[in-house]
């Protein structure tokens, strides 16, 4: 019996080798004339998404607070006088004072810092519990595997919200930077299952490949294996999980010290600054919009970052 | 079936017990004063001491103390005895309280994301790139962007006191009006989650096999949508939605908190301002529970919807 | 309703001199982000009344997508149908609406798929597939049409049918899932039936009880059917006449035992050339060289003529028409003579 499929796949094989192949790919329609690599189509599609170029400059800008919050705001922010007390807008302080008699604007953008330091560390070390315990658990397989999918599961079947707060409430103690380190451990802990989850799934397709076998036949060793052969090729969709996780835990800090149990002050955060608006939003509204605009927006151009990236490397649905 | 159920029955005891484990190690376990540990910082009565040692049994010592102090929890908990708050009222009876109107505002939520958010899907999967599409596309991530910190405060402001079009605040014995606007802010986000979810599995099983065979059958387009992708593409979505109730339930912590709904998130929020360790130990333990329950009930739901997992 | 509307009159009512499906010159692009794809490029083939057509071809030959076009379930877009006609019972499908061509399939025309599997839905029990078309075309009870799911899945011999009838599709081997999805396209008994690739995803053993299968419905039933395979094992022993199609044209056209004595193509002498054969010791076996082109830059002139050992210059220049060689056969080569002369000597 004959079978048309093999007669070329066998050819294929053989033009792929041979340097006079011709062009084309059988069997399917529509393949372009040169396979273009999947990072340079993805740049192309993003490039043209204003999507990203919005949440890419957001991004930066509110970097650039983070890092120089006085090129910014003029007024230090923790200059407050309570004979101000929900003054109008008057020299730097282009959106009033608040209760406390603080510049709104000079806080606002002094909060970023806190925020994007708690989102990117929390990443950071999200990152590295991902790829540790993805990489383990997709590259041994069998029993470890199992071990650390069951621990995945029951990590991500805790509700983030209530497990941060038993988790916080047990540091009730120690200055800011005890805090905030506190803050970024517990978001961490809680937060790295869906990027180890990814890694975990792209370890297993990269181990699968080639290049891999061609390494473990040369004399490779498992972890020159896993850290030099598997790992670049894994990274990038856990990077896009992760540009997405560090909008969230930018929410989550936020949402933590709104309930009181995050950061605390004299740390400046926006979180602190929105409950506080909250509270007197009758007599002013400024000191509660002002802060939930700096903070959704973040969120946001994150949020976004991350969805115009993975929909550009993942054109699937569109 | 059976078996696939016993299976995640068997599952959620452990996760029932690794989380009460962690919860209560965490609260209780190495702490210099593990009275003051709960109080946080206000200043403990004698009174209070006393019915705290004797409740967790702190004069039992060492790694054995905590564990007869942890099944002392455990057993105290699956007997639906959760001991008393600092303010000495009973753990128990505010829950009783504070339950209908959680439920309530989570159905009001869960009926907003079902409503709007499945319906849209469906749209936005059958006309997939349309101008509707693209622009749920865009408002769901406005939506999924935007915390709850800010959404709650914002809608209560501009909605509630600017433009009263809702009462701002519910307080006690909330109206269904009452719950309406928190429950839209509540619901949002299962809203924007659930027409994700919903438009991506449409427009995934519009392009199955089987939807070319339902067409070579000489279907017509209105059945083949209507019964045999919607049948296929709800499956997940429904799934999504009845985790959606216990995460709705045990998360309305920050709505409850500022419509001043006094549900099972008021009371934790409460708690947790009023550093009431006891009673956010009690609420907490309960929240977890009822989350691994619903859990298994979606699991269940799940295998009843799919024949590929009834049959497994 | 009035179901057969459109074709009131029977198999044998064929318009005199015409064909029962007659497929005229028919064009199809997919218009894509990357380009226009030429998929079919004046594909002309027929069907009589109780015969078997195998079409045969690699895939990306377009086959599969004259098939789809016939039964009109194409997706558009990317699918444009640039001309061409489609005769059924000598009415061309292609003029009439949407709900009327829905009224043709499954009735006059059904079709059964590649991968069982994923073409029955895997939400319902099998016996509600199978009668649902029934019910939703014929306006039967629930009752009767799952009686006559019943008695369907006896005709293809699905063992113990009354009893499977409540089963899903992942409960059934492959071999008795592709039953199922004959069974089906058999519910309202249709005129022609189109078997895309049906036992590709079988086991060798299996494939020939689901071949057989097809070959004795047809024959019970009366049907005429279109077979398409990639696969010329497969073909020999069921077909009547054979259709070769190549980068979206048919090459060459015959019976069954001509083209297999002394094809008249170069690329079907490959093919045939690439079967093992049971009477030749030590032979070796040849390939094709080359690949299916690619059908966004369809070669000029004949499009075989990159991978073909006949190669001219006029074959680069001119594309070459249908060369009737007698007794209904035909051949896109401009050197269909040499190359039948040479296979017959062979």
């Amino acid at each position: 019996m004959s079978d048309f499929e093999t007669v070329a796949a066998s050819e294929n094989q053989a033009a792929r080798r041979g340097p006079s192949g011709e062009p084309g790919i059988p069997g399917q329609v529509g393949t372009p004339q040169k396979p273009r690599s999947l990072a340079g189509d993805a740049w192309r599609d993003l490039r043209r998404n204003p999507i990203f170029w919005i949440s890419l400059t957001l991004v930066v800008l509110v970097a650039a607070m983070a890092a120089f919050p006085e090129l910014f705001a003029s007024n230090d922010p923790r200059n407050c006088a309570l004979s101000r007390q929900h003054a109008g807008p008057s020299g730097g302080a282009i959106f009033g004072y608040d209760f406390q008699g603080c510049d709104i604007y000079a806080r606002s953008v002094y909060g970023a810092r806190a925020s994007l330091l708690v989102g990117l560390l929390s990443a950071l070390l999200t990152g590295i519990i991902a790829v540790v315990v993805g990489m383990l658990a997709g590259y041994f397989g069998r029993w470890i595997d199992a071990v650390l999918s069951r621990v995945i599961d029951i990590v991500l079947g805790i509700p983030l919200l209530l497990a941060a707060i038993v988790l916080l409430k047990r540091v009730s103690t120690g200055g800011p930077n005890t805090r905030l380190a506190a803050v970024i451990v517990v978001l961490a802990i809680l937060g790295w299952t869906t990027a180890a989850r990814v890694v975990r799934s792209s370890v297993i397709t990269a181990k699968e490949q080639d290049y891999v076998a061609a390494a473990r036949m040369l004399g490779a060793g498992h972890s020159r294996i896993m850290w030099r052969h598997i790992l670049p090729n894994s990274l990038a969709p856990a990077i896009v999980v992760l540009t997405i996780a560090l909008g969230s835990f930018i929410a989550a800090e936020a949402t933590l010290s709104f309930l009181g149990i995050g950061l605390k002050s004299p740390t400046i955060s926006w979180g602190i600054d929105i409950d506080a608006g909250r509270v007197h939003m009758r007599e002013s509204a400024t000191p509660l919009v002002v802060p939930s605009a700096f903070l959704a927006l973040t969120v946001l151009a994150f949020i976004m970052l991350g969805d115009a990236i993975r929909d550009a490397f993942d054109p699937k649905l569109r | 079936m059976f078996r696939y159920i016993l299976r995640r029955l068997l599952q959620m005891v452990l996760a029932f017990f690794g989380t009460t484990l962690i919860v209560y190690a965490l609260m209780f376990a190495g702490q210099g004063d593990p009275i003051q540990a709960l109080a946080g910082e206000r200043p403990v009565t004698a009174a209070q001491r006393a019915y705290l040692t004797e409740k967790y049994h702190l004069d039992a010592t060492g790694v054995g103390g905590f564990f007869y102090r942890y099944f002392d929890y455990v057993k105290n908990l699956v007997q639906g005895d959760l001991g008393e708050s600092l303010t000495g009222r009973s753990i128990g009876q505010i829950l009783q309280q504070a339950w209908p109107v959680t439920v309530k505002l989570a159905l009001i939520a869960l009926a907003v994301a079902i409503l709007f958010g499945v319906t849209a899907g469906v749209i936005a999967g059958i006309r997939r790139a349309s101008i509707f599409d693209n622009s749920t596309l865009l408002l769901t991530l406005l939506v999924l962007g935007i915390p709850t910190i800010v959404l709650a405060p914002l809608a209560q402001y501009f909605l509630g006191v600017k433009l009263q079009l809702f009462p701002p605040t519910a307080g006690s014995n909330p109206t269904f009006y009452a719950l309406l606007l928190p429950g839209i802010v509540l619901g949002s986000l299962s809203l924007a989650t659930a027409l994700r979810l919903t438009r991506t599995s449409v427009a995934e099983n519009l392009r199955a096999d089987y939807v070319r065979t339902a067409k070579s059958k000489g279907l017509l387009r209105r059945r083949i949508i209507s019964v045999h992708v919607l049948r296929n593409s709800l499956i997940p979505v429904i799934t999504f939605l009845g985790v959606e109730l216990g995460n709705l339930m045990s998360g309305a912590i920050i709505t409850e908190g500022v419509f001043n709904i006094p549900g099972v998130g008021f009371n934790l929020f409460r708690a947790i301002k009023t550093e009431d360790g006891p009673l956010v130990v009690g609420i907490v333990s309960v929240l977890v529970v009822v989350y691994l329950v619903s859990n298994l009930v979606v699991d269940v739901l799940y295998a009843v919807l799919d024949p590929r997992i009834r049959y497994e | 309703m009035t179901h057969s509307a459109v074709f009131p009159s029977p198999a044998s009512a064929t318009p005199e001199g015409g064909h029962l499906l007659d497929v005229r010159d028919l064009h199809v692009e997919f218009r894509t982000s990357e380009g226009v794809a030429k998929v079919i490029n004046g594909v002309s083939y027929h069907l009589d009344p109780g015969e078997t057509l195998a079409v045969l071809g690699e895939s990306g030959s377009g086959k599969s997508v004259t098939a789809q076009a016939i039964m009109g379930i194409l997706d558009t877009p990317p699918a444009v149908i640039r001309s061409g006609q489609i005769l059924y019972q000598g009415r061309d499908l292609l003029t009439l609406s949407e709900e009327q061509r829905r009224q043709v399939r499954g009735k006059e025309i059904a079709m059964i798929f590649q991968d069982a599997l994923s073409a029955l839905n895997p939400t319902f029990p099998v016996g509600w597939q199978i009668g649902e078309t029934l019910r939703q075309r014929e306006g039967m009870s629930r009752g009767d049409a799952r009686r006559r799911a019943i008695e369907l899945m006896d005709l293809v011999k699905i063992p113990a049918a009354a009893r499977r009838i409540g089963d899903y599709p992942h409960q059934f081997s492959g071999g008795m899932r592709q039953r199922v999805m004959i069974a089906m396209s058999l519910a309202m008994d249709p005129k022609v039936l189109i078997a895309d690739e049906p036992t590709t995803a079988l086991d060798v053993t299996v494939q020939a009880q689901i071949m057989d299968l097809l070959a004795d419905l047809r024959r019970d039933l009366n049907m005429a059917m279109i077979l398409i395979t990639h696969d010329l094992g497969v073909v020999a022993g069921v077909a009547d006449r054979i259709a070769v199609m190549y980068a979206g044209r048919i090459i060459e056209h015959a019976d069954v035992r001509s083209l297999y004595k002394a094809p008249a193509h170069p690329y079907t002498k490959g093919l045939l050339e690439s079967i093992p054969r049971m009477d030749v010791r030590g032979q070796e076996l040849s390939t094709i060289k080359g690949l299916p082109p690619n059908l966004m830059r369809i070669p000029s002139g004949c499009p075989f003529h990159p991978r073909c050992p006949y190669v001219q210059q006029v074959c680069i220049d001119v594309v070459p028409h249908d060369l009737v060689l007698g007794d209904g056969r035909t051949s896109a080569c401009h050197f269909a003579q040499e190359v039948r002369d040479d296979s017959s000597t062979r």
